[in-house]
C-alpha cells in the first residue's frame, strides 16, 4: 500500500523541483530582458559592412538632437548580411539602421513586412534626390519603400603609374583610357604589360574583380525582367567569362581572391598594376596602402562606360522601437550635405543626381590618387549609368562565378569544364 | 514491504517525529533530483528541444526570411542523399579529422609521457602545453591562415629555404587538409596530453617496478602497463575529438580568402560538413533553413556512426592485451 503511494508523491516532488528550477530560469531572463533603456535619452544603433566614413556625421547629428545617442556596429560583408537576415528571422536583435548592399536588396526587399515602408515616415517627398533607377531598386514588389540610397558604385580603372612606366606604357591617365575602348584591348594591353613588367608583377589583381565589372555593365546580366536566371542563356554573360578567361589564361592575372590578405598585401607591394575601381574602392586602396600615395591614376573603364558595382541602402527593420527617430537619422546620413562629405572622406559615390553634377563633386580631385578629378570621371560615368534588373540570388551567383575563375586561376579545372559547373551551380541557387 | 511496515509501526505513535521523519524522508529522497535538476533542464532546453525542433523543420521547405511553409517529409534527406557536395563535405570532414586527429594523439600522448617523466620546471611545461587552448579560436585560425598564405606566408617561406617552391596551400585539395589539420592539433595537443598526463598519474608506480624486475625496458612498459591502463582515457579523448572533428567550423571558415559563401575553397577543397550547412542556411541569399537541417541530423548520424566505430576500434586496445 504505502509503496503503491509512494510512487506518484515522488514524481509530484520531482515535477515540483523541476517547476521551481525553469521558473527560475525564466525570471532571469525576464529580468534581463526588462532591465536597460531610459526614457530620455534615445540609442540608436547602426549596423553597417565596412566604415561608411560616417563618424563626424555621428557627432553632428548628436549635438543638434540631444535626446540621441548612436552606436556603430561594423561587421565583415558575409557576417553582417548572414546576421541580419537571423535577426530578421527571429524578430530581435537587428539595429534600428540596418545597411544592406545592393546584391542582398533584392532577397530582403522579398519580404517588405520584416522592414519598415519608409514612404509611410514621408521619404516620398525626398524621393527627387536621388537617381531613379536607385530608388526603384530599393522599393519592394508590394509597393513599398525600404531603404534610402547611400552610394553607388560606377566603374574606372585604377593603375599604378610607376608600373606602366617600367613596362613601357603610356601613363598619362588619358592615354591609358585611349588604351582600351573595349576589354578586348584591356587584355591585349595586358599582354603587352606582361612582356615588359617586372617579376612577380600582373596586369590585374583578380579575374572575378574584372568579370564583375563587365557583368556590371550589362543589362539584363544575370536575371531578365520576369525574375527568370538567364546565366546559361545569355551570350553576353558568356562573352564576359570569355574575355576574362583572354587574360586569365595569358597570365595576366595575379589569382588573387577579392578582399584576401594576399589581395590586400598586394596593394601594399604592388604584385598588380591594374584594379577594376568602383568609386568606393578608392578609400579601400587608401586603407590598405597609405604609403602607395601618388603612384596611383584613374583612366575611364573599357567597354563604353557605365556599369554599376556595389552600392549600399540604409533600412529600418520593423522590430526596432524606435524606428521614427531611425528613419530621420538615415534621412540625415543619406541628405545631399552628408553624402558629399563622405564622398570627400571615403570616394563613396553619392547616388543622387543633383550632387553627381554639383561643383562639390565634378571639381573634386583625389591627391592619393595623383590629382585625377576623380569627381569627374566617376561622376560623369554615374550619371550614364541605367538600372540593371537583379534578382534574389545575385549574391550566390557572383559567389559561384567567383570561385569558377578562381579554379582556372589555380589550374584546377580548364576554362570550359569551370564554365559547366558554374552554370550548374548557379541553377542550383536559383 | 514487511521490513518496512515494521520500521514505521512505532514512529507512527509520534506525531511530531512522524511530521519530522517525513520531511527527511522527502529531502533524502527529491534532493538529488533537485540537485540533477539543472542540468537536465538545460539540456531539455538547449539539446533536446533543439534536437527535435530541427528534425521537424528538415521536413519542412522553411526559409529562414520566408513565414510560410510547408510540410514536405523526407524530401530533403533524399535530395542530400544524391547531392555531391554534402558527400564532398563528407569526404573532406573525414579526411581533415584523419589527418588532425590520428597525428594529434599521438603526439599528446608523447608529450603527457615527457611531462611524466622527472622533468625541470616541470608546472610551466605543463601550464605551457595548455596555452593554446586559451587562446582565440579566431585569433588561432586567423594567424595560422596569415602563416599558410600563399605569397607572403612563413610557412612558404621557410620552405623557400629548402629550395622548396611556394605551395598554394589554400588552393590545393591536400595542402589545404594539412593545413587545417596543423591548426587543430596545435590547439589541441595540449590539452588532450594533460588529460593522459592526468590519467599517467593514477597508474601505481608498483606496476611498472614489477614491469621492470621483469626486464622490460621503458618502450615495452609504456606499450604494456601504461598504454593499457590508459585504456577508457583513450577512449574519453577518441570520441571527444571525433565529436569535436566532424564538426570543425571556425578554421575552414576563416581559411577561406572569398569570404562569401562559406564554399571552402574555389572548388569546395576544404568545406567542411557544418560549413555546408551554413552555406545553405546563412551565408548566401538562400537562407534555406529546410535543407541546413536535414544536414545537421545528417551530421548527428555521422557521429553517432564514426563515435561507435571509433570506440569498437580504440576497446580492441585490451581485448589485444587479454
Amino acid at each position: 500500500m504505502k509503496t503503491f503511494l509512494k510512487t506518484p508523491r515522488r514524481r509530484a516532488t520531482s515535477l515540483a523541483a523541476l517547476l521551481v528550477v525553469l521558473g527560475l530560469v525564466a525570471t532571469a531572463v525576464v529580468a534581463s530582458t526588462a532591465s536597460g533603456g531610459r526614457r530620455d535619452t534615445v540609442t540608436l544603433r547602426v549596423g553597417l559592412f565596412g566604415d561608411f566614413g560616417y563618424h563626424d556625421l555621428y557627432a553632428q547629428y548628436e549635438k543638434t538632437h540631444p535626446n540621441i545617442d548612436i552606436k556603430e556596429d561594423i561587421e565583415s560583408y558575409a557576417d553582417h548580411h548572414a546576421n541580419l537576415a537571423k535577426h530578421l528571422a527571429v524578430g530581435a536583435g537587428a539595429d534600428d539602421i540596418e545597411s544592406v548592399e545592393v546584391g542582398f536588396i533584392a532577397q530582403f526587399k522579398s519580404q517588405p513586412n520584416l522592414f519598415v515602408n519608409l514612404k509611410k515616415l514621408g521619404a516620398g517627398s525626398l524621393q527627387k534626390q536621388w537617381l531613379s533607377w536607385k530608388w526603384q531598386q530599393s522599393i519592394a514588389p508590394n509597393g513599398a519603400q525600404i531603404g534610402l540610397g547611400t552610394d553607388v558604385g560606377s566603374l574606372a580603372i585604377c593603375y599604378r603609374k610607376d608600373l606602366f612606366k617600367r613596362a613601357g606604357l603610356p601613363t598619362n591617365r588619358d592615354a591609358v583610357s585611349k588604351l582600351w575602348p573595349t576589354w578586348q584591348a584591356y587584355m591585349a594591353v595586358g599582354k603587352r604589360f606582361e612582356k615588359h613588367s617586372p617579376k612577380g608583377v600582373s596586369f590585374f589583381d583578380s579575374g572575378s574583380n574584372v568579370f564583375n565589372a563587365i557583368i556590371g555593365q550589362l543589362n539584363p546580366a544575370y536575371y531578365d525582367s520576369h525574375g527568370k536566371v538567364i546565366v546559361a542563356s545569355n551570350p553576353k554573360v558568356k562573352a564576359a567569362w570569355n574575355v576574362t578567361m583572354q587574360g586569365v589564361q595569358g597570365k595576366e592575372s595575379a589569382g588573387l581572391a577579392a578582399f584576401s590578405n594576399d589581395w590586400n598585401t598586394g596593394y601594399k607591394k604592388g604584385t598588380f598594376a591594374t584594379v577594376t575601381c568602383p568609386a568606393w574602392m578608392m578609400g579601400y586602396i587608401q586603407g590598405q596602402a597609405p604609403k602607395t600615395k601618388g603612384k596611383w591614376d584613374i583612366a575611364a573603364v573599357p567597354g563604353g562606360g557605365g556599369g554599376n558595382w556595389g552600392g549600399s541602402f540604409l533600412t529600418v527593420p520593423k522590430q526596432g522601437s524606435h524606428t521614427k527617430e531611425a528613419y530621420d537619422l538615415a534621412k540625415f546620413l543619406t541628405s545631399p550635405a552628408s553624402e558629399a562629405y563622405i564622398f570627400k572622406q571615403t570616394g563613396n559615390l553619392p547616388s543622387q543626381p543633383k550632387l553627381l553634377k554639383s561643383k562639390a563633386v565634378l571639381g573634386f580631385k583625389n591627391p592619393f590618387f595623383s590629382n585625377a578629378p576623380v569627381g569627374k570621371i566617376f561622376g560623369t560615368s554615374a550619371m550614364s549609368l541605367k538600372k540593371q534588373i537583379l534578382g534574389p540570388h545575385q549574391g550566390d551567383i557572383q559567389t559561384a562565378v567567383s570561385n569558377a575563375i578562381q579554379r582556372v586561376e589555380q589550374h584546377k579545372q580548364s576554362p570550359a569544364a569551370s564554365w559547366k559547373q558554374f552554370l550548374k551551380d548557379a541553377k542550383a541557387v536559383s | 514491504m514487511s521490513e518496512q511496515s515494521a520500521v514505521e509501526a512505532p514512529v507512527r505513535g509520534r506525531s511530531r517525529t512522524t511530521i519530522r521523519s517525513r520531511l527527511h524522508r522527502i529531502d533524502s529522497k527529491t534532493a538529488p533530483y533537485l540537485y540533477i535538476s539543472p542540468f537536465f533542464v538545460l539540456f531539455g532546453a538547449f539539446g533536446l528541444f533543439p534536437l527535435g525542433y530541427t528534425a521537424w523543420v528538415a521536413m519542412t521547405d522553411r526559409t529562414l526570411l520566408n513565414p510560410s511553409w510547408s510540410f514536405i517529409g523526407l524530401q530533403n534527406f533524399t535530395t542530400l542523399i544524391h547531392d555531391s557536395y554534402f558527400w564532398n563535405a563528407v569526404e573532406n570532414t573525414l579526411a581533415i579529422f584523419l589527418i588532425s586527429t590520428i597525428p594529434q594523439l599521438a603526439f599528446a600522448m608523447f608529450l603527457a609521457y615527457v611531462l611524466n617523466t622527472k622533468l625541470r620546471a616541470r608546472t610551466f611545461f605543463r601550464m605551457f602545453v595548455l596555452l593554446p587552448q586559451v587562446t582565440s579560436l579566431v585569433a588561432v585560425a586567423l594567424i595560422f591562415t596569415q602563416l599558410f598564405s600563399h605569397d607572403y606566408g612563413l610557412v612558404n617561406y621557410v620552405l623557400g629555404w629548402f629550395g622548396i617552391h611556394a605551395i598554394n596551400w589554400e588552393a590545393g585539395r591536400l595542402s589545404s587538409w594539412i593545413a587545417l589539420s596543423v591548426m587543430v592539433t596545435w590547439r589541441w595537443a595540449g590539452y588532450n596530453a594533460l588529460i593522459y598526463l592526468a590519467a599517467m598519474q593514477g597508474i601505481p608506480d608498483e606496476l611498472y617496478e614489477a614491469a621492470a624486475i621483469d626486464g622490460a625496458k621503458p618502450w615495452k612498459q609504456f606499450r604494456y602497463v601504461t598504454v593499457p591502463l590508459l585504456r577508457p582515457t583513450i577512449i574519453f579523448t577518441v570520441i571527444v575529438s571525433t565529436i569535436g572533428g566532424l564538426q570543425l567550423f571556425t578554421e575552414p571558415y576563416l581559411f577561406e580568402p572569398l569570404k562569401q559563401g562559406a564554399t571552402g575553397g574555389s572548388a569546395r577543397q576544404y568545406q567542411t560538413v557544418v560549413m555546408y550547412l551554413y552555406e545553405k542556411a546563412f551565408a548566401g541569399t538562400q537562407f534555406d533553413f529546410g535543407y541546413a537541417a536535414a544536414i545537421g541530423w545528417a551530421l548527428f548520424l555521422l557521429i553517432g556512426v564514426i563515435s561507435l566505430v571509433n570506440y569498437l576500434i580504440v576497446r580492441r586496445i585490451r581485448s589485444a592485451e587479454a
